[in-house]
């Protein structure tokens, strides 16, 4: 900047309280006023609202025409997404849960991601592809994880997965105008739902009005010094959770929220490991050929020296996610294992 | 129908296959010594679509540009009949940095958005974007239409159903079109379905069905004027299956030692025979074959030339392209 600029001052914005799924339909709303190339179509997203509530109210204000029910036809109707943008719409498609990926992954993968590559940049399908992720509640291997580490790993397709209601809203509002395939993925734990226990961070200030959160820059959640929690969705909460405990005894733990694993903000996690030189992952994925991996490797193809000591690794440990509580709880990144694992870094 | 209109279907299925037999020639001029799927001007996998010419000559006549088409992994009759660019189609084929997708997608997946054509390697996902341009055409208050072509093996697919029932259940502006050459790959359709016509199925989703015999290109000019009057009218999908040939292995190198009907195939050859009729109907000659044949091959060695001429794409720019904005490197994503 020159000294003749002008700074950008951004007028101050009405902020409320709301739910990370009513600051996500927020977005939508905004984005189909704006927009009336924006539809939102998939299973139960009419009059139901969606069943973890990303479509509440939105067929009252925007009708069948645009809020559109389909068949339980995965492939067909995210394929039908895919045509539809290709022909310049901005079509946001729900697949209910990130666990369903299988029964359509073609569309997804070898359609969605991967026209634009292969029509060497001439065909754009910016579309939203929504689902629901994340365990904690027993519903079980099937209905239970979390995938963005598949999604990440296939190229073609950005990968968001917001943590906050702020973050749910500018980011929504960022890959709806998107001309790229963006996948957006929401934790049902983050989402302030009535009928699940309440995380109370799912309910925060939201600003008013239309912004955007852009997609690739990684959000310091918590400054701290001692250690650096790389992180993303829920599993950001748990270790705000646990760095407040233990800001207690003295140690003073960054919390670091991914905010989008494609692109992947590797400079956030240099910046904040180069400070601390410590190194804890928190992924609610599976743990092998994963999201840490990947964390673990942006620090060590940049310099291993950054690293004082071992990385910790709190994520699944590569079983199907189980049904009974105690099992469940064994296995996800809870804060017990959050905070063993920080303590595990300080210590070394 | 008209004169005009059957010759011109004739001269498309001329230029599609005189496009085939330079594309055969051009894979394996250099292939050798044996056969080296992966070298040569023109690398990979070949699909050439001889023989099933009936089909795209009889449903491209009835669409114009702006009108959509998702093909298969053998799409090239139906590219050329669309009007997609033979030059640039060529050079994709060829993986040249003029092609349609700049190296990116090879004959499998070509991708034209001035003619809305593109195809898809996998069996029978083609045909869910087609609902969604179908979508589209009809949300914009046009009277466009899309359609969907896959072969006969692919009416096994879910993708195939799935897309069926929502067509059908949202009326849908769609033609879908299966070309069932007898052959899925090495699988004869005898032993990959239970009922004799997919046609048939289309009763299972309420739209019309009908089957096209004996690979006819004026059975399936028909047929398709149906479909898509009925289409463009707003009243919905139909599914049309035609009974067609081909003449060639399922790709380039393929031996073919699993077909029994092999020996036939040559005299069934729809070309050869619709000319043939065009004689007796008094529509073409000697010099005007000639002209069709002359004509035809000025245009496919042209293309032939510009690819060969163009050049290979930057290896330094494999990874552009990935997305739109941000021009990607290795790792950085």
């Amino acid at each position: 900047m020159t000294v003749t600029d002008t700074p950008t001052v951004p007028a101050p914005r009405a902020k409320r309280r709301l739910t990370t799924s009513k600051a996500m339909v927020e977005a939508i709303a905004q984005e189909m006023e704006r927009n009336p190339e924006v539809v939102y179509l998939g299973e139960d997203v009419g009059s139901y609202g969606g069943i973890f509530s990303s479509t509440t109210g939105l067929l009252d204000r925007f009708g069948p025409d645009r809020i559109i029910d389909t068949p339980i036809s995965e492939t067909a109707f995210i394929g039908l997404g895919i045509g539809a943008a290709v022909e310049g719409m901005r079509p946001i498609v729900e697949l209910m849960f990130a666990d369903f990926l299988g029964v359509c992954l073609d569309q997804i993968y070898n359609h969605m991601a991967k026209i634009h590559y292969e029509s060497g940049g001439v065909v754009k399908v910016p579309m939203v592809l929504t689902t629901a992720v994340g365990g904690g509640y027993s519903d079980g291997a099937q209905h239970s994880q979390c995938l963005w580490g598949t999604f990440a790993h296939l190229p073609g397709m950005k990968v968001v997965v917001p943590s906050t209601p702020a973050d749910a809203k500018g980011l929504m509002t960022a890959a709806i105008r998107d001309d790229n395939p963006v996948v957006y993925m929401f934790h049902k734990g983050v989402m302030g739902l009535p009928w699940m226990a309440k995380n109370p961070r799912a309910t925060d200030d939201v600003p008013d009005g239309d912004y955007e959160v852009p997609i690739g820059k990684a959000r310091v959640a918590r400054e701290g010094n001692d250690v650096t929690v790389v992180t993303l969705s829920l599993s950001v909460h748990h270790s705000l959770d646990v760095a407040e405990t233990l800001s207690a005894e003295g140690i003073d733990v960054e919390v670091l929220d991914l905010r989008s694993l494609v692109p992947l903000d590797r400079e956030a996690i240099l910046t904040s490991v180069a400070k601390t030189g410590r190194l804890v992952v928190v992924d609610e994925d599976y743990q092998s050929f994963g999201v840490s991996g990947e964390v673990v490797a942006t620090v060590t193809d940049h310099d291993p020296g950054l690293l004082r000591v071992p990385v910790q690794r709190v994520a699944v440990p590569d079983v199907p996610i189980p049904y009974a509580r105690p099992l469940e709880y064994a296995v996800l990144p809870r804060h017990d294992r959050i905070e063993a694992a920080i303590r595990r870094a300080v210590a070394a | 129908m008209d004169a005009q209109t059957r010759v011109s279907l004739y001269e498309t299925m001329v230029l599609s296959r005189t496009y085939e037999e330079a594309i055969l020639r051009e894979y394996h001029a250099d292939k050798g010594p044996g056969f080296d799927i992966g070298k040569g001007l023109v690398p990979g996998e070949m699909h050439l679509s001889a023989g099933q010419e009936p089909v795209a000559a009889g449903l491209c006549a009835h669409l114009t540009r702006d009108d959509a088409i998702t093909a298969t992994h053998r799409p090239h009759h139906l590219a050329i009949a669309h009007g997609v660019d033979l030059r640039r189609m060529t050079a994709e084929i060829f993986g040249r940095e003029t092609g349609l997708g700049r190296g990116r997608g090879g004959h499998m997946h070509l991708f034209d958005p001035s003619t809305h054509f593109s195809c898809s390697g996998i069996i029978a996902e083609g045909y869910p974007p087609a609902l969604g341009q179908a979508f589209a055409f009809r949300r914009r208050g046009t009277d466009r239409v899309a359609a969907a072509v896959t072969g006969e093996g692919a009416a096994n697919q879910g993708a195939f159903h799935e897309s069926l029932n929502l067509a059908a259940l949202w009326s849908l502006p769609v033609v879908f079109v299966v070309e069932d050459n007898d052959w899925g790959i090495s699988v004869p359709r005898t032993a990959s379905t239970a009922v004799g016509s997919n046609a048939l199925r289309a009763a299972a989703y309420g739209i019309p069905g009908e089957r096209v015999e004996d690979n006819d290109v004026e059975g399936v000019y028909a047929a398709v004027g149906r479909a898509v009057a009925r289409a463009r009218a707003g009243e919905g999908p139909s599914l049309i299956e035609v009974h067609t040939l081909r003449l060639w292995g399922h790709f380039e190198g393929d031996a073919q030692g699993y077909r029994q009907d092999l020996a036939d195939a040559p005299t069934h050859d729809p070309i050869p025979r619709y000319e043939r009729r065009l004689r007796d109907a008094g529509l073409l000659d000697d010099a005007a074959v000639e002209r069709v044949k002359a004509s035809a091959s000025e245009r496919v060695e042209d293309a032939i030339r510009f690819a060969k001429e163009s050049p290979l794409p930057d290896p330094a720019a494999a990874t552009a392209y990935v997305f739109t904005d941000a021009p990607s490197a290795g790792g950085t994503r």
